[in-house]
């Protein structure tokens, strides 16, 4: 009886000293995301319940027709195509960063650091500074029209830009560091002697993978999932500018609220759905998870 | 309420009615791994120089050496893990040297265990039949068949994280064993216990060897586990096999002064080689005291030697003893080491001797510090180490 008591005592005693001392640590932290979450957020909720006037301004009167209006086909359209251009611009950062992260995650400590570096290195620019490099590129008379012009791989002017493909390259582009980050920290967490276990085990190089390395990155995988997946839906800057405002996702239509529609309280509306479709979402995922464990 | 920690009476192997392997009768001189001049090369550092060896079929072999010694690269080369840089790796007379692992019949139990923690125990012990297609019945008669012998019946569905460091590692013996390898290596698989469970599991990971009639390829940095456990040993120095023999010769003959000073304790002393008589021969060491020696154990011609004499074989008295080898000393310190006294005895003014006598500090005749003794050695235990 003594050992399994002397241990509870002493795990509760570990939890129970930072109790006081970390609730004061985390104040500025709880502050901040009070002021600039929780407010902001209430601010929308009572909004997406108001109404609005000829001008725009917000009128403080109770009516559900904003939520109606979300099942308008026009939006759920747009938020269809915005799930589908985040599902895939998920799928091809997982596909594309999982191998990245893993051979950062798996390379000697020192190459390691110098190879997240140039990951990172992107994040030195500004996103829109980016965003308009790539215009400059794929534009019909830019560089890549050129080299694929010069290798004879193509034949009239370049005429990828504003187009769906343009917007998933950008999604894809922006967010693919945050795939590689979670995933090259789940992997690098990853003991080698799993995967030679693994292969000791018979298993050939494929099924460790799918059978012990990936089930072991999971966690990596699902944070990878969720950082790129959340915001990708959201994203207004690259739908502008590299769709050219010809295939709008949600984001813009919630940008579009705030600015020139100039109808907060459905912005607001808007803005609140997909907040609660996000905890849905994360919750019924997170709960999967936890039960995989 | 009673809670039983780890006891002995658990920790016994229950040994099924049917060997999951060959019969014990297997054991022989039949050869089941052959290397051959196997070399491996990290850039410029050579771990593994050279080495060639058989291991015999149903044998417990034991790679022993220091850290950095190249015993782990030895065991990693036959798992599959390392590709010799030179020299051929045969199992069962086949040269698997560019053979992955996976296509071995040859398992390891790793020294981190390398439970898998995603999957239960059943599942961890299943996974090398998965692999292998086993249909799922006979997988899980194996797999319960396995629990048993490593004493962890009805624990299949545990997570591993549940399990203890000694439940862990009878799960990674488990999930080795039950794919019937060749050979089983082990890479340091006890390093990780405590005193007590460590030396319970010696014995039986003995006798489970015994049983199954398995070839165990057993690496350790422990000499004394080496010698508890296994058939033979493969002492291993700088990437070369510096001794291969059973325990007792390698403790009792050892043949270099790295396995002399590695294995037990011992004094070494060097000297010349002065006379003989064809029956004995004297060495003057270095320190200017003579010893005897056996004849037969020099070669002729050699003028220098080696001497290793091991600290429990200096028998210690207050009156002077009949006997060839005998040294006045006064006990210079007492080191106090359990069921042995360790006393460290100044026979010349530049030469000490360590010797151990069995521990009787509370009885009358107890040695102290600054007695004046008699350190007696028979001839036949001033072991020629190296001589030239």
């Amino acid at each position: 009886m003594s050992a399994p008591r002397a241990s509870t005592d002493n795990s509760a005693g570990a939890q129970r000293a930072p109790r006081t001392i970390g609730w004061l640590l985390l104040t500025p932290l709880l502050l901040w995301l009070a002021l600039f979450v929780v407010v902001p957020t209430a601010i929308l909720f009572v909004y997406s319940f108001c109404q609005r006037d000829e001008l725009g301004q917000v009128v403080f009167a109770f009516t559900p027709t904003n939520y109606a209006r979300i099942l308008d086909p026009v939006y759920l359209g747009i938020l269809g195509r915005s799930l589908w251009y985040a599902a895939l611009t998920t799928t091809l950062c997982l596909v594309i960063g999982y191998p990245v992260a893993y051979f950062i995650g798996r390379s000697p400590p020192a190459r390691r650091s110098t190879l997240l570096l140039l990951v990172m290195i992107p994040f030195w620019i500004s996103f829109l500074l980016r965003t308009y490099a790539w215009l400059s590129l794929l534009k019909g008379d830019g560089l890549v029209s050129a080299l694929l012009h010069g290798m004879h791989l193509l034949a009239g002017p370049l005429d990828v830009l504003y187009s769906p493909t343009a917007v998933i390259l950008g999604l894809v582009y922006t967010y693919l560091p945050f795939m590689i980050l979670p995933i090259f920290t789940s992997a690098e967490k990853l003991d080698n002697s799993m995967v030679e276990a693994a292969l000791d085990l018979g298993a050939g190089p494929v099924r460790a993978f799918t059978q012990v390395i990936i089930p072991l990155t999971r966690p990596g995988i699902f944070a990878g999932v969720l950082l790129v997946f959340v915001p990708s839906i959201g994203m207004f800057a690259v739908t502008d500018l590299m769709g050219g405002a010809k295939v709008p996702m949600i984001g813009n239509v919630i940008q579009n609220q705030f600015g020139q529609a100039r109808d907060w309280p459905f912005g607001a509306a808007l803005g609140i759905s997909f907040l609660a479709l996000f905890a849905i979402t994360f919750w019924f995922l997170h709960d999967r998870g936890e039960a995989r464990r | 309420m009673h809670e039983h920690p780890d006891t002995q009476l658990e920790w016994e192997f229950r040994l099924p009615p049917a060997p999951l392997a060959a019969a014990p009768a297997d054991v022989s001189a039949a050869v089941m791994v052959e290397l051959r001049g196997v070399t491996k090369s990290f850039g410029p550092v050579t771990a593994v120089d050279h080495v060639d060896l058989t291991i015999r079929k149903g044998e417990f072999l034991t790679l022993l050496g220091p850290s950095g010694c190249g015993k782990t690269t030895l065991l990693r080369l036959l798992a599959g893990f390392e590709v010799p840089t030179a020299g051929e790796i045969l199992l069962e007379g086949r040269d698997v040297s560019n053979i992955p692992p996976y296509r071995r019949d040859v398992n390891q139990v790793f020294q981190s265990y390398a439970i898998f923690p995603h999957l239960s125990v059943a599942d961890n012990i299943a996974f090398g039949l998965k692999m292998r297609h086993v249909p799922a019945a006979e997988r899980r008669a194996r797999v319960e068949e396995a629990l048993e012998l490593v004493s962890l019946g009805g624990l299949g569905r545990r997570r591993p994280q549940e399990l203890s460091g000694g439940q862990r590692q009878r799960v990674a013996l488990a999930r080795a064993l039950v794919c019937r390898p060749k050979v089983l290596l082990l890479d340091e698989p006890l390093s990780a216990l405590d005193a007590k469970l460590r030396h319970a599991m010696q014995l039986e990971l003995k006798q489970l060897q015994r049983q199954l009639g398995i070839t165990f390829v057993f690496v350790t940095h422990d000499q004394e586990e080496a010698l508890i456990m296994s058939d033979r040993i493969a002492v291993i120095h700088r990437g070369r096999i510096d001794q291969l023999g059973t325990a007792t010769e390698i403790y009792h003959s050892p043949a270099s002064a790295f396995t002399a000073d590695f294995i037990g304790e011992a004094n070494l002393l060097d000297g010349d080689i002065v006379s003989s008589n064809g029956v004995t021969a004297l060495v003057r060491l270095d320190e200017g005291v003579e010893v005897t020696v056996r004849a037969a154990a020099l070669r002729p011609g050699s003028t220098r030697a080696l001497l290793s004499i091991r600290p429990e074989k200096i028998y210690i008295t207050r009156t002077k003893p009949a006997k060839d080898n005998c040294f006045k000393g006064v006990i210079e310190n007492e080191i106090f080491r359990g069921a042995m006294d360790e006393l460290r005895i100044r026979v010349a003014h530049n030469l000490q001797l360590m010797a151990m006598v069995a521990n009787e500090s509370a009885h009358e005749h107890a040695w102290h510090k600054g007695d004046t003794v008699y350190c007696a050695i028979h001839t036949d235990d001033i072991v020629v180490v190296e001589q030239k």
